[in-house]
């Protein structure tokens, strides 16, 4: 039953969904590409766990349509339910019952017999690190060891399509590398991930497309250049030897670039953001304004080029951020 | 469910990408298992549970004897001249009355569970519907089980002689079980329905004292009121009480085992849809 890497693992079209006065879902059109991970980027209440649970058969659509490698949510959900696995905000395995006793039973519920059931169970177990803590009840279990049981019982038939509904909310970062590796693993075998969160970071690292939704409508749609070109070229940080200069610095580099000048809380610091020049590239502006601050007697003690970062992308897209403390770009080790 | 006892994440062993790929590489799948077979895994999930939280045995042990008792020697003496008089009359009506008592927490922990996140992937495996909720009234069923033994044991030793003997004792917890399970999707359905567990307790209150009380499980109706009578003469659990007092006694009173199976049937029959479409909505 392995899908065929070209086609469309998800397909929607005015998917909405009204929880009384609320639009939590106000016509959303995704095309997910399989054997990709897609992000689906967004704040708090923007929708994202609504649309999966939509996608994931667990809601049923007041309007419009969603496809799942072909089929109806609606009209075919158990052919639906046969190819995703979903993985959701809490955990969603049980806590009163062993790590083991979990797997084994949902290795039943999905039609293994006891002995294979056990010795997928195992398997999975050992390859997630958790054997020590197989026969632990799951409510005894860390925030990490959580998100690793919840994902192999996700993955005890390797589905098709796996949603993972915000996978590292609340959890530390060395986890958070964790499920990230695992994510990796899983797609790399094949399997299409729908990923929703609202890091941009995260959605950086693993998505190769990104929509970004708010207020339950898609409002931007890409790979994560073109969503980063959208907003500019990037930036220019500089760092100045002397804080009495920076007024100065600001004048010239908006002369110079006509680019929006922001200075930093740091008395010494002031990013320029560059447009989408045509003419130039963003390193040729630096060089440009470098040279035209050096003329002007200007010293710099340290100077940056920045990608624009998701973050600049959101707050360019919404007028607001996504809730979180990132205020700067994520400088070189971004890569579009 | 303090996290002060979790296990910190530092001691945890690596994820292995390799096996785990390995395990992924994998992509052919059992096939879709019978509806018989989910819903005795999800039996088995119920019993695990008790496993591991023993204590909810309390409400199917306790509770059953603390009823047995109280009612025993509250009105043994002035019902029927002595208590262990009364407990020949009184025992299978007790049994009756306890064991739909206990069927009302059904709804609690639907209630609880369903908050949780475990219930997203039961529903949204490809499986047959119901499959969830009849692996708990299987649960379930064991528990009714293990409140019958306890009554019968303790009765007996209070003196309780049942004229059907064993086959007849056993045939009448079979109907009280059969009765329980489709009585409980009146529970199901609050459990799904219903926000808070506080609020399933308090309406399954309000069904279960009257529909338990108003019955002739402690006394023979015909000393109530004409309207009572009417409303008690007619009550499913009057019927069941008849049946199953009869059963015990030897006897096979037909008219009632058939109506306690007519009212089994139009429980299941009209909550156990509503509650199924309650789960596929929810």
């Amino acid at each position: 039953m392995r899908t065929q890497t070209s086609g469309l693992a998800i397909e929607t079209a005015g998917l909405a969904k009204t929880f009384g006065e609320t639009r939590a879902v106000d016509g959303v059109d995704l095309a997910v590409p399989a054997g990709t991970v897609y992000g689906v980027l967004g704040p708090n209440g923007a929708g994202k766990t609504t649309t999966v649970k939509m996608l994931a058969t667990l809601l049923r659509p007041d309007g419009g349509e969603a496809h799942v490698f072909g089929h109806d949510v609606v009209r075919e959900a158990d052919e639906v339910r046969a190819r995703v696995s979903l993985t959701g905000q809490y955990a969603s395995v049980d806590e009163d019952l062993t790590g083991t006793e979990n797997l084994v039973l949902l290795g039943r519920l999905l039609g293994h017999g006891k002995k294979a059931a056990r010795e997928r169970g195992a398997q999975l177990l050992e390859a997630f690190g958790l054997t020590d803590a197989a026969a632990k009840q799951v409510k005894h279990y860390s925030g990490g060891m959580r998100r690793r049981i919840d994902i192999a019982a996700s993955i005890l038939n390797t589905p098709d399509l796996l949603f993972l509904d915000e996978p590292t909310t609340g959890l530390d970062p060395r986890s958070r590398n964790q499920v990230w590796d695992i994510v990796r693993a899983v797609v790399a075998q094949g399997t299409t991930v729908l990923l929703t969160t609202q890091y941009l970071d995260e959605a950086d690292q693993l998505a190769s497309r990104i929509a970004v939704i708010d207020k339950g409508r898609v409002i931007a749609e890409g790979t994560k250049g073109e969503l980063k070109a959208s907003v500019g070229a990037g930036s220019v940080h500089l760092r100045l030897r002397d804080a009495d200069q920076r007024p100065e610095a600001e004048r010239v580099l908006r002369e110079l670039l006509v680019a929006e000048v922001q200075l930093e809380p740091d008395p010494v610091a002031l990013t320029a953001r560059l447009g989408a020049a045509a003419s130039d590239t963003a390193a040729g502006q630096a060089a440009r304004a470098l040279g035209e601050l050096a003329r002007t007697g200007i010293t710099v003690d340290n100077f940056s080029l920045g990608q624009p970062s998701l973050d600049e992308v959101f707050l360019a897209l919404t007028g607001h951020d996504a809730g979180q403390d990132t205020g700067h770009d994520t400088k070189d080790e971004v890569t579009a | 469910m303090s996290t002060a006892t979790s296990t910190e994440s530092k001691e945890l062993a690596p994820v292995r990408t390799e096996s785990l790929a390995a395990l992924l590489i994998a992509r052919e799948r059992p096939p879709r298992p019978s509806s018989l077979s989910t819903s005795l895994t999800f039996g088995w999930r119920a019993i695990l549970k008790i496993k591991h939280v023993p204590e909810q045995l309390f409400d199917v042990t306790a509770f059953p004897i603390m009823n047995l008792l109280m009612f025993t020697y509250l009105f043994g003496g002035a019902l029927a001249g002595s208590p262990s008089d009364y407990i020949q009359f009184v025992l299978p009506g007790i049994l009756v009355m306890s064991v739909v008592m206990i069927t009302m927490y059904t709804g609690v922990s639907v209630n609880i569970d369903i908050e949780k996140g475990v219930f997203d992937r039961f529903r949204s495996l490809p499986i047959w519907r119901p499959s969830a909720m009849v692996g708990y009234l299987l649960g379930d069923a064991l528990r009714y089980t293990i409140a019958s033994a306890v009554m019968l044991v303790v009765g007996l030793v209070l003196g309780y002689r049942p004229d059907g003997g064993f086959t007849g004792v056993v045939v009448g917890i079979g109907l009280l079980l059969v009765f329980s399970f489709a009585f409980s999707w009146i529970w199901t359905m609050f459990g799904l329905m219903l926000r808070t567990e506080k609020s399933v307790m308090s309406v399954s209150m309000m069904v279960i004292f009257p529909l338990t009380f108003l019955s002739n499980v402690f006394v023979d109706p015909r000393t109530m009121p004409g309207w009572l009578q009417a409303f008690v003469n007619n009550s499913p659990i009057t019927h069941l009480a008849s049946a199953v007092r009869g059963l015990m006694a030897g006897e096979w009173p037909a008219d009632e085992i058939g109506w306690t199976l007519g009212w089994a049937a139009l429980f299941l029959v009209v909550f156990g849809p509503v509650t199924m479409r309650l789960y596929n909505r929810k």
